[in-house]
């Protein structure tokens, strides 16, 4: 094992997988930044790249870049832990690297006809071919079916893996979920005249998977980092997770129908929205308490600095960005002057970066800790880790200052478009032309540059950390069992 | 340890999460098939037929419920044509998918969903930015196929870019956006007053 040197042969044959679906995942980042900004600089300057890149293709772009690059983190993370966590090597692992491949195919190839093709004519060649038309899901249909292929290897890889290996706590409900995650996407893959049944179903795709698998999902790679990185007790990590996701589903399935007041849905939706959905912060606050609780009973000891603190910005931005932003807006009373203004995106910016990007780029440390030959990333990093510490407040400054940015022109735009001009298209611009609105747009776009800035530092960081060093990583003892590394998995 | 209460033992927390997981999914089940008999097309007073397209919509405050619904009163007939269930299917049918194939939700809303740059699309019939009822289709018609060239951006400089519309993907749209705003949305938007309401004042 070679210390302080990327090498390849510092990993396992998932980890190899992983590394590549991490650099993926931060090319992605990459081009959700970048067009996001595109999109901040179009509410200032509506004429830039008018009728060249429009807004709505930079704002897809920016949107789906996200959600497939955190899925690739999670997809990546999985297979990190996969073969320390059954205890034998992946079933199928080819397999797995083919669907790797198709899958970034398929994306560049998505993305180019996003930029390129952009629309099409109304009709179903448009939706199989170049774009669905539907937010978050735009993918054309044959994506779709890629994905969901693609979704079956993965599933194959980890199930067959475990059911060949052993079973635990943490990979049973990772298998469950995931099995929930693939499926939950078939929801989406239809076409219907009837707007209202279109939004009921697109809405089962998008909050279940975000409000609900994913949230279980990160809960899963939460745990299993717990226990790498401070050594925690496998029983209470587990005992955690599965209140977590009784407390996750029990709020976020039903809490679904906060979605379903406004497009069309019977009123009965209103208390059933209403009152799962103000649970819903309950599991982030336990997530909290847990990540917390851990790294305090084992003093803040940690193998890697850098990804136990994004752990816990994780937990914070989980707690703050999806629960109290969510929770803020989320009953029927408010949110009929809320609903469909910058107020979502408020909430948007705060719980993606919170609850998502934070626990990928702890877990993107975790692996170039190993890739370096699990070196040192504890205390008197060279430089005193100043890149990291850097990244890690720009970061988190920019999406934070997005966040009150937005909401206070999503408070804006609810008084004087929703309630005094009754959202009349008057009513609308009269909003979007208010000092409030364009004063926030603008300190939007300098924390959206605060943020960029923060993902460059951080790139730089993530490819020179731990580079000439010659530590090896902290060993941290479990209590219970002296002797045993915290890299070492129990038996279940 | 054996002294492990049941309140914190992993097996408990297990059989919780898998019961409250099943039950919650059972309901919403429950909740989807009554919810899906509810809203589709012309099942119930919600979601209107295809064919309302043939009547005049209006959105007005209904006192009793303190809430805006949408009333469908006369006959109004789109671009002066009745047509029969499945032409305006047909017609409707042709505007969502032109909605979805411009990529239209990711600049506005409909429903209060998609993106905030450009107005919601709900009540979109009914905005007195149509001046009359009798210069609206004409105005939407040549808006849709000319957006740059008919911009009307309010002071924000921001315009619709052309996107190719032909004429009968406009009169789609309009069919689509026309049955759009029959849909009782429970009271979205609030206080909204329609062309006629600007009319009678």
């Amino acid at each position: 094992m070679s210390v302080g040197v990327l090498d390849s042969r510092n990993l396992n044959g998932g980890q190899k997988l992983a590394v590549k679906y991490f650099i993926v995942a931060m090319v992605l980042f990459v081009a959700q930044i970048l067009f996001g900004l595109l999109a901040a600089v179009q509410f200032l300057a509506p004429g830039f790249l008018f009728e060249t890149l429009d807004f709505s293709v930079n704002r897809m772009l920016h949107i789906n870049a996200m959600i497939v690059w955190m899925l690739y983190g999670f997809i990546g993370a999985v297979y990190w832990f996969l073969e320390e966590e059954s205890g034998v090597e992946i079933v199928g692992l080819k397999l797995g690297e083919i669907a790797f491949w198709v899958l970034t195919a398929a994306v560049g190839v998505v993305v180019l006809v996003y930029l390129f093709l952009q629309i099409g004519a109304g009709d179903d060649t448009t939706r199989w071919l170049i774009n669905e038309g539907r937010e978050y899901i735009e993918a054309p249909r044959w994506a779709d079916i890629g994905i969901v292929a693609v979704m079956l290897v993965f599933f194959y890889n980890v199930a067959g893996t475990f059911s060949k290996g052993r079973w635990s706590g943490v990979s049973g409900v990772l298998t469950l979920d995931l099995v929930a995650l693939v499926g939950l996407y078939l929801a989406g893959m239809f076409y219907t005249t009837n707007v209202t049944v279109d939004h009921y179903w697109w809405w089962w795709v998008v909050h279940l998977w975000v409000e609900a698998t994913w949230e279980v999902l990160v809960g899963c790679i939460m745990a299993w980092s717990l226990m790498k990185l401070l050594g925690a007790r496998r029983k209470i990590v587990q005992t955690w997770l599965y209140i977590e996701v009784a407390l996750m589903f029990g709020s976020g399935i039903l809490g679904l129908g906060h979605h379903y007041f406004w497009i069309g849905t019977p009123e009965y939706w209103f208390p059933i929205g209403g009152f799962f959905s103000a649970l819903e912060p309950i599991p982030l606050v336990a997530m909290v308490v847990h990540s917390i609780y851990d790294a305090g009973v084992h003093k803040f000891k940690s193998t890697n600095h850098p990804a136990l603190g994004w752990v816990i910005a994780h937990t914070f931005g989980n707690f703050f960005g999806a629960g109290v932003w969510g929770f803020m807006h989320t009953l029927p009373q408010i949110n009929l002057y809320t609903h469909g203004t910058q107020w979502t995106a408020s909430h948007g910016h705060l719980s993606f970066f919170g609850a998502y990007a934070t626990i990928n780029i702890a877990f993107f440390y975790l692996a170039v800790q190993q890739w370096r030959g699990n070196v040192w990333m504890g205390a008197n990093l060279a430089d005193n880790g100043w890149k990291w510490k850097w990244s890690m407040v720009l970061l988190n400054l920019g999406v934070v200052g997005m966040t009150v940015a937005l909401l206070i022109a999503g408070y804006e735009q609810s008084f004087i478009e929703r309630a005094i001009e009754g959202s009349t298209w008057s009513g609308y611009f009269a909003a979007q032309t208010h000092p409030w609105f364009t004063q926030a747009m603008f300190w939007r776009l300098i924390f959206g540059i605060v943020t960029a800035v923060g993902l460059v530092l951080l790139i730089w960081d993530l490819a020179t950390i731990g580079a000439r060093e010659t530590r090896p990583a902290l060993v941290i003892e479990r209590p219970e069992e002296p002797g045993i590394k915290a890299a070492v998995v129990e038996t279940a | 340890m054996n002294t492990t209460p049941l309140w914190a033992s992993e097996t408990f927390w297990k059989k919780t999460a898998i019961w409250v997981t099943a039950v919650s999914f059972l309901l919403l089940i429950v909740l989807t098939f009554d919810s899906m008999a509810k809203v589709s097309a012309g099942s119930t007073a919600r979601v209107p037929a295809y064919s309302v397209i043939n009547k005049k919509i209006d959105y007005r405050l209904n006192a009793k419920l303190n809430r805006y619904v949408p009333v469908v009163e006369s006959d109004a007939p789109l671009f002066g044509k009745t047509l029969s269930d499945e032409e305006a299917e047909k017609l409707v049918t042709l505007g969502k998918k032109t909605f979805q194939a411009k990529n239209c939700i990711n600049c506005h809303t409909i429903l209060g969903n998609g993106a905030y740059y450009a107005p919601d699309l709900t009540k979109s019939w009914l905005d007195p930015n149509w001046v009359d009822e009798t210069n609206r289709e004409t105005l939407m018609l040549a808006f849709l196929q000319d957006p740059a060239g008919n911009a009307r951006s309010y002071g924000t400089g921001r315009r619709m870019p052309d996107l190719g519309i032909t004429e009968d993907e406009a009169r789609g749209l309009i069919a689509f956006l026309k049955w759009t705003a029959a849909i009782d949305t429970n009271g979205f938007p609030h206080n909204f007053k329609t062309l006629y309401a600007q009319e009678n004042q």
